[in-house]
């Protein structure tokens, strides 16, 4: 099972506290739009991928198992 | 003892979160969402933002999820429009006004009111900003094409004034202290928001109390300010503050602030046996912050708590305790401010003014730690400082990584 990371940018509002919980995967450009840096992350950040989608005030993240 | 039936008193953000981390967690047993309002829970922070802009269609939805998720999905019964009036926590006994209802682990997430003014209930076009019928009721007003005042110049009510001007309408902010914002940012960072409503033509009276409203009719017309002069408004939006909903909580034996009467919990959100609070209704010590007493209005400490408290409640003999980077943010003008950690420092360093960059950055010194960080328009940079406050950074790092150490 792979993770794949799902960015709604419609409801994205960059406030960033993905990339507080997960730097490695997120990141807010200049312009306060949303990179994923990596939309199949290693299992190893799981969690911290987790914890981003729950902090996103949005819900503009998704997770799901491919 | 394990606990079968989970009720959740308060539906909003934390109470939501609370319901999907216990079943998240494993919980199979009853799970019970007590609501004051009608409605289903819905999110607050668009309330004051999108929500009361300018548009032909309806403003988006704000409700989490629907009735049918909630029953079906995550097995929830729902009891909304039902104000919790008591507690019996020896008894495990929650009063509603027309039955009682049994727990085996209770979460709180009650969160506050909005203080209103004395004496002006019932006068039309005065309205606090803090349900959905609140903002429903503004936005009307707006689209009426209202004249704006807003009492107290917090975030909340800047945020409204940003919406009546973005509109065109003529819109006034009324705060009684010389500078905006002063106990939640400091005095530096009070001006460079107050500049952000001058800038766009929105009035910033400061140091001004008001007498009283005029009316016509039932309706408000006006503000009269204790210089005896008068600002015509057709909208007057209150944005005083929020008071902690314990008031079911009397009697109860457990312990409530002295100063705002919000519920004292310990740092696994534990207010007494069987009973766990979280939200903006419950002060805890922040292990982060070397167990500082707290109590939050913060859309993300909602959601943490909420689900954090879910879980001990359901498990107390494995509570693990709350650690946690305060965080809010708030648009106003097109411009975002973004705030992290505590503002009560032994420096606030405006590391903006040193470095000639117009795009406001201060950081917030206690002892030789990094505590906080305020950026406007800085969305690269506001989550790094976070991640150092988390991780405890001292201030030389934060300095270095400001660019002036």
């Amino acid at each position: 099972m792979s993770l794949q990371v799902v960015l709604d940018q419609d409801k994205c509002s960059g406030l960033g506290l993905c990339e507080a919980e997960a730097p490695e995967i997120f990141e807010v450009r200049e312009d306060g739009s949303l990179a994923v840096l990596d939309e199949t992350p290693a299992d190893e950040h799981r969690m911290a991928c987790e914890a981003a989608v729950a902090a996103c005030p949005t819900e503009a993240l998704r997770l799901i198992e491919s | 003892m394990t606990v079968d039936h989970l009720v959740v008193v308060g539906a909003s953000l934390a109470g939501i979160r609370a319901v999907e981390s216990a079943r998240k967690a494993g919980h199979t047993g009853r799970i019970t969402l007590v609501g004051a309002e009608e409605h289903l829970p819905y999110d607050r922070p668009p309330l004051s933002k999108a929500f009361l802009e300018a548009s032909e269609e309806a403003p988006a939805d704000p409700r989490f999820r629907t009735e049918e998720h909630l029953r079906d999905e995550l097995g929830v019964e729902l009891r909304l429009g039902a104000p919790a009036t008591g507690l019996d926590p020896k008894a495990r006994l929650i009063a509603l006004d027309d039955t009682e209802i049994g727990y085996d682990a209770l979460v709180a997430t009650t969160g506050g009111t909005a203080r209103r003014l004395p004496g002006t209930d019932g006068i039309a076009g005065v309205h606090t900003l803090r349900t959905w019928d609140d903002a429903v009721a503004v936005r009307s007003a707006l689209d009426a094409g209202a004249r704006t005042v807003v009492i107290g110049a917090g975030f909340i009510g800047s945020e409204v004034a940003s919406a009546a001007r973005k509109r065109g309408l003529p819109a006034t902010v009324v705060e009684s202290l010389p500078v905006p914002l002063v106990r939640s940012v400091g005095e530096d960072m009070g001006h460079a928001c107050a500049y952000l409503h001058r800038a766009h033509g929105t009035d910033l009276f400061c140091g001004a109390t008001v007498l009283s409203l005029e009316q016509v009719d039932g309706r408000v017309t006006g503000v009269r300010l204790g210089d005896r002069s008068t600002v015509p408004a057709d909208l007057v939006v209150v944005g005083i503050g929020v008071d902690p909903s314990t008031g079911w909580l009397e009697g109860s034996g457990l312990e409530v602030h002295e100063r705002d009467h919000g519920v004292v919990a310990d740092a696994t959100l534990r207010c007494a046996d069987g009973v766990y609070a979280a939200g903006d209704v419950v002060h805890f010590p922040n292990k982060l912050f070397d167990g500082e007493m707290m109590r939050l209005e913060h859309w993300t400490t909602a959601a943490e708590q909420g689900a954090l408290a879910a879980r001990n409640a359901l498990d107390p003999d494995h509570a693990t305790e709350l650690g946690t980077v305060p965080y809010f943010w708030s648009d106003w003008y097109g411009s975002r401010i973004q705030f992290v950690g505590r503002p009560q420092a032994d420096e606030i360093r405006v590391i903006s003014a040193e470095t000639g960059d117009a795009r406001f950055l201060a950081l917030y010194r206690r002892a030789d730690r990094l505590v906080g960080t305020i950026t406007i328009d800085r969305p690269t940079q506001i989550m790094k400082y976070k991640r150092l406050i988390a991780t405890r950074a001292s201030w030389a790092e934060a300095l270095e990584f400001a660019g002036v150490g």
